[in-house]
């Protein structure tokens, strides 16, 4: 029920507004929640996909497997319930419709039944211990505070919002293409991010260490404010970086993001990047031409546009194969200049292993599946 | 293993390997002397040290090389020839036994021992590689012609981002699930196609570490049951005591009991983080003053620091609190963040006590954007290291000491420098914990303040 849909319908839509007047309480209202878990989360959805399979009837079916995963809930006076399991689909619908709670945390699956836990001591042969979890990647866009001056914080807009499609198609292909993931699942956070949850087998019973390696292979700005800016990487690049490069962002770049966030528009600006570049002869060159021409003669073109045709030139000019990094971005994604025969920006998909390990051990943090109404259209979970 | 006092030892069987890195799989069929079975281990530890202090150092793969076959040189070899093998195994035996019973002890020496056995690995001849690969029993193919044609752009592109050579036509590669060799992958160092890695040669040694550190890691869990139900208690007249020894060398205190100056109240942090505190935590502690916030590396580098200088849990949920509160608010503080702090205390989950982290490990993490942990010494550009120093109060002259000590990567070495000028006296046993700095520089300052009193 949205503002507008109540102006409207106003008298008719009312079911049980205050005595007041006509006004229908805006944000949460546990009510809601009710009618939500009544009628509209998927309870049949999340079992089958839940079970991967063991909820048919041939003789490879573990009967036990959905038993041993474990939900969390999250309850109305932020009460926060671990270890919830369920041996059925009405099991764990009933237990959400009783409970109504205001967000549902999966974790992983572990070797015996969650509620059974204590009966299994934490060394020796029979463990209670974590066996399976999907492979998941959050990705935040205040992570890209550094370059979008749009929006900050939770805020996002049309204009930013692209660099989190950059994001999700960089590391979407490579764990297609590269890893050999296809049960990859893409879900709008909730609020100013993307999660994507791998769900093939083999991810689902990857190590921590296999996690990190895998984050680590996104890797490619490794630094803050406090080290150096200048990161390089000389010579020629794994195909991986070439792959997003041609493919994915120096289009992105070139045709959209270098004119939505201005990028070379003021000085406070274009010194971001220049600060980037370790050769000092290039960074006066570029500085005094940008210092002068406050307007560009060619009024036509514009700015950004111009002033990232003469930082290519000027780089080429130079005869050093310079590769250099312009970290436009936090934890996700690094973005960097790489001049070989031309220079060229691109952003990666980077993770934090502590994020993956801690999606691992669900170690008091959460991973949230929750808080979104509903799935997203586009995701290519053959289970759905 | 049979242990026997002062006879003469005789070798039953030998070694269980051709060449002579041994895969250490069942313990040797050997009788040792009592007096060996301590020696041995000393000798061997004394290796496992020298790694362990170069890694610390941030020594290159190729310094490493040297410095182990130098170690291993000057450590393990027996006066006669022939036994060497034996002592190499015998030793590896013992050790064993000695850090098979705690998770720390456990990991030290499961790092330790893998990179001893990489660098071993990569000294061998190629002959010596590739008998050990066979015995190894490795997931891996070798591919064919034809999937080598169709990889061989990808395969040059990745050897050219390297600075290696371009692979020949008859170059060997292995084609590996990508789950074996993280650390290939981790450094982008191979081409991955479809779930498998493709492999050069020069490699190998990735796969063949990475299942020699799986293998020792799970002997290790055995061993330690073995230990805590039989071994211990027939042994200990004999074996368990020097065992127990054995284990209390080398690796110092680990600070997660504070009994030395009892506790620290939230009024005396500020001065103590200007007096006492190494730049690292220093660091940490301004930016959260600053910011009323810390990313979740900061949190656990500062959080068990704090732990085991001597704050009580609820003294650290106050100051938490209190700083978070102005970012964040009091209600939210209380949902998101006191759990983890009660956790690093152990009083949550799984109630492991978590020790405050060593410079090793400090050193070896990997600061994001936004984030303030890690080593400064390390992390930090030298501008900003110096301005860092400078708000420290290191003159001139000691600076450029610590500079040229952090151009030459001693980064330890570095902060012992600035320790040493800060307080204006040596320190000779060299910082290798910042819970080490802090009750050192309190241990000099302290008697001032009694004096006064």
């Amino acid at each position: 029920m949205t503002k507008e849909e109540s102006k409207n319908g106003s008298d008719d839509m009312l079911i049980d507004g205050p005595k007041q007047g006509n006004v229908i309480p805006d944000g949460f209202n546990p009510n809601y929640l009710k009618v939500y878990y009544g009628r509209l989360f998927p309870h049949a959805d999340i079992f089958k996909w839940m079970s991967y399979g063991n909820d048919g009837r041939h003789p490879a079916c573990d009967k036990s497997y959905f038993g041993r995963r474990e939900f969390s809930f999250t309850l109305d006076n932020d009460i926060y319930l671990r270890f919830q399991s369920f041996n059925s689909e009405s099991e764990l619908e009933n237990s959400i419709k009783e409970k109504c709670p205001s967000k549902i945390d999966i974790g992983p699956v572990y070797s015996v039944d969650p509620a059974k836990r204590h009966a299994y001591a934490q060394g020796g042969d029979n463990v209670f211990a974590p066996v399976e979890r999907e492979l998941i990647f959050d990705i935040d866009i205040t992570d890209y505070d550094d370059v979008r001056y749009c929006c900050s914080g939770a805020d996002v807009c049309l204009e930013c919002w692209p660099l989190m499609t950059v994001a999700i198609k960089v590391i979407d292909t490579a764990l297609r293409d590269d890893f050999g993931f296809d049960h990859i699942l893409w879900v709008y956070s909730g609020r100013r991010g993307v999660h994507c949850w791998v769900c093939d087998g083999k991810a689902r019973r990857l190590t921590n260490e296999q996690r990190g390696a895998i984050a680590d292979y996104f890797r490619v700005y490794k630094g803050n404010e406090n080290s150096n800016k200048k990161v390089s990487f000389p010579g020629p690049l794994h195909p991986f970086l070439v792959r997003s490069y041609t493919e994915v962002l120096r289009e992105f770049f070139e045709e959209k993001l270098l004119l939505s966030q201005n990028l070379f528009s003021t000085e406070e600006r274009y010194e971001k990047i220049l600060s980037m570049i370790p050769d000092e002869s290039v960074t006066s060159e570029l500085r005094g031409k940008w210092q002068e021409n406050r307007r560009s003669s060619n009024s036509k073109e514009d700015i950004n546009f111009f002033r990232w045709e003469q930082l290519k030139n000027t780089l080429q000019s130079g005869k050093q194969k310079v590769v250099f990094v312009f970290p436009l971005t936090q934890k996700i994604v690094k973005s960097w200049i790489q001049l070989q025969y031309q220079p060229c920006l691109s952003f990666y998909g980077n993770l934090t292993r502590e994020i993956l390990e801690w999606m691992l051990i669900m170690n008091g943090r959460k991973p949230h599946l929750g808080n979104q109404l509903g799935f997203s259209d586009h995701h290519s979970c053959s289970l759905c | 293993m049979e242990i026997v006092r002062s006879q003469r030892s005789r070798t039953n069987t030998p070694n269980d390997s051709v060449s002579t890195l041994p895969l250490y799989r069942y313990a040797p069929q050997l009788e040792v002397r009592l007096e060996d079975f301590e020696v041995f281990a000393m000798d061997r530890l004394r290796v496992l040290k020298g790694i362990s202090d170069a890694l610390a150092r941030g020594k290159r793969p190729e310094e490493m090389e040297n410095l182990v076959r130098d170690l291993w040189k000057a450590n393990m070899r027996h006066p006669e020839a022939s036994e060497d093998v034996n002592k190499d195994i015998i030793s590896h035996f013992v050790l064993r036994l000695v850090y098979c019973r705690t998770e720390d002890l456990r990991k030290w020496f499961l790092s330790m021992e893998t990179a001893l056995y990489r660098y071993r690995f990569l000294l061998g001849s190629s002959e010596a590689k590739r008998a050990l690969m066979e015995e190894f029993d490795l997931p891996c193919k070798a591919i064919s012609r034809t999937e080598f044609e169709n990889a061989k752009e990808k395969l040059e592109q990745v050897a050219r981002s390297f600075d290696q050579p371009l692979p020949t036509a008859d170059a060997i590669f292995y084609k590996v699930p990508f789950e074996e060799v993280p650390e290939l992958v981790a450094g982008r160092r191979v081409y991955i196609h479809k779930g498998h890695a493709y492999v050069a040669m020069h490699q190998v040694v990735s796969l063949v570490v990475t299942q020699f550190r799986s293998n020792l890691s799970k002997a290790l869990i055995l061993t330690n049951r073995k230990w805590t139900s039989t071994i211990r208690e027939q042994e200990k007249d004999r074996l368990t005591p020097i065992v127990e020894a054995l284990s209390m060398s080398y690796l110092g205190p680990d600070y997660s009991q504070t009994k030395e100056f009892g506790e620290i109240s939230i009024k005396d942090l500020d001065q103590l983080a200007r007096s006492s505190f190494p730049l690292c935590m220093r660091h940490l502690f301004d930016k959260l003053r600053e910011d009323h916030h810390l990313k979740h590396g900061g949190r656990m580098q500062l959080g068990l620091f704090l732990k085991g200088v001597g704050l009580r849990m609820e003294d650290a949920l106050a100051f938490w609190k209190a700083e978070f509160s102005h970012k964040v608010g009091a209600e939210r503080f209380d949902k998101e963040y006191a759990y983890s702090i009660r956790h690093n205390y152990g009083k949550e989950g799984k109630r492991t006590d978590y020790t405050p982290y060593s410079c090793q490990k400090i050193i070896s993490s990997t600061p994001g954007v936004g984030d303030h942990h890690g080593c400064p010494y390390r992390h930090f550009s030298e501008e900003n290291l110096r301005a860092a120093l400078g708000r420290m109060g290191v003159g001139s002259r000691a600076m450029e000491d610590v500079v040229d000590k952090v151009r030459n990567r001693h980064y330890q070495l570095a902060c012992t420098l600035t320790f040493e000028a800060v307080h204006s006296s040596s320190c000779d046993a060299g910082i290798n914990h910042p819970n080490q700095y802090f009750s050192d520089s309190h241990k000099i300052l302290q008697p001032k303040v009694e004096i006064v009193i």
